[in-house]
């Protein structure tokens, strides 16, 4: 168990301050809550903060894949609620960052075993030893939402900019304790389909929503191909979703980066609309 | 009425039709999702009318209808007599019927073909209703406001047009 000294070295108990504990939430399945938290958590991790990401999704733990740390996982975080094993041997280390850590859902057990309480104890653990407690919070409103939000102190909104989403996301903001201060990141925009009026734009839904704006990530092949592999394309300096998940990051530890304009890579027909003079 | 032309000529595009969508299921989850604010605006709202004429309390009801172009406030509030002249026992059946006042106040700024008498905009002001008589405060008032102590906001409320 050499990845186990590794962890010891790396995120030793620190006394104090503690960490800050973020829940990504969004209400409506399917909007990037996942993906959200592995590419914060590896963009904020590589600015050499510790990181511990957290999946609460129990029963559908999606986290592990996403970060490509399925083959490492051993233990989950029922094993460590409920006592059976120690949460140091139950925190997964990153395969390319020393700082960032996994503690995966369980995938046979049911939200309903998880006690709040413990589970708010535990967040707490983290934060004594972690700078950023990432919280992967499932989808729904119910047990699975409230053992996700019980340990944090604020949190991040993911939502698309479909009517769906912004209706969930407004549910969820207002289900949130007034002291999290929820800011929001605006996922799989299409600048090109808002231009031509097809698509909510970020200030659509940011009027509904009324958030403190954190980022804004275009829907680019970039996080298909990068889950595909279990890379994070936050790690990657060339990918553009990559850019816009380190800016963020960067905003949420506190550097005054402004929210740069939505941009996505023109298609091969776009460019060639383009060449002809035609509108992309 | 530009618009109107304008529409006319060009469809609106579907993050419009979006927009408008988010901004109606929004109120109405809003309203629903605060039975307080409702009860206490209900109670208000009867106390103004009790003010003119006396209402059958029990069957008065109060909802909100989500339309095709707005959100409506239905008020349906039976009447039992005018002021002054106080009929001994309450009916035994309810008499929807006779005289039942159906404000349908508009919380919409969205131009509609079929504007409603009384638009206004979130607040419910007092209907306007004939000449004050003399006030009646024979019935107990049943609820005082119970919005202003600070609850728990599970429900956030966001009325904004």
């Amino acid at each position: 168990m050499e990845v186990r000294e590794t962890e010891f070295a790396v995120a030793p108990p620190v006394p104090t301050p503690l960490g800050r504990a973020i829940v990504v939430t969004s209400g409506k399945g399917g909007v990037g809550k996942t993906t959200t938290t592995a590419n914060l958590g590896a963009a904020l991790a590589a600015r050499g903060s510790r990181v511990a990401l957290v999946d609460a999704d129990v029963g559908l733990r999606n986290l592990d894949l996403v970060l490509g740390l399925e083959a490492r996982v051993k233990h989950h975080l029922l094993d460590v609620l409920e006592e059976k094993i120690a949460l140091d041997d139950a925190l997964v280390r990153d395969k390319r960052s020393e700082t960032l850590f996994l503690l995966a859902a369980a995938q046979t057990r049911e939200k309903e075993d998880v006690d709040p309480e413990k589970m708010r104890t535990l967040v707490e653990q983290l934060r004594e030893r972690f700078d950023y407690v990432l919280i992967d919070c499932p989808a729904g409103i119910e047990q699975g939402f409230r053992n996700a939000v019980i340990g944090a102190q604020e949190a991040i909104i993911v939502c698309t900019p479909e009517v769906s989403a912004v209706r969930d996301a407004d549910r969820v903001v207002g289900l949130l304790p007034n002291t999290f201060r929820p800011q929001l990141i605006v996922n799989r925009l299409r600048p090109q389909l808002v231009k031509k009026g097809k698509m909510l734009s970020v200030e659509d839904v940011n009027a509904i929503l009324r958030l403190p704006l954190l980022g804004v990530i275009a829907d680019e092949p970039d996080i298909i191909i990068a889950t595909n592999k279990g890379e994070p394309p936050a790690l990657d300096p060339a990918s553009l979703v990559g850019g816009s998940y380190r800016t963020i990051a960067a905003k949420i530890a506190g550097e005054d980066v402004a929210v740069p304009e939505p941009r996505e890579k023109p298609s091969f027909f776009g460019s060639l609309g383009i060449l002809f003079g035609g509108r992309a | 009425m530009l618009d109107f032309f304008k529409s006319l000529f060009r469809p609106q595009p579907s993050s419009a039709t979006a927009k408008e969508r988010l901004r109606l299921v929004l109120l109405s989850d809003h309203l629903s999702l605060a039975p307080d604010v409702i009860e206490s605006l209900k109670a208000d709202l009867l106390e103004v009318i009790r003010r003119y004429v006396v209402i059958d309390e029990q069957h008065a009801d109060v909802s909100f209808e989500h339309r095709e172009h707005e959100i409506a406030m239905l008020a349906s509030i039976p009447i039992v007599s005018v002021n002054g002249d106080r009929p001994a026992p309450p009916p035994p059946t309810p008499i929807r019927a006779p005289l039942p006042v159906t404000t349908a106040s508009t919380v919409t700024e969205a131009p509609t073909v079929t504007a409603p008498a009384v638009a206004v905009p979130v607040e419910p002001e007092p209907v306007q209703a004939g000449a004050p008589v003399a006030p009646v405060r024979t019935r107990r008032r049943r609820r005082r406001k119970r919005t202003a102590d600070g609850q728990p906001s599970l429900a956030q409320v966001q009325l904004q047009a």
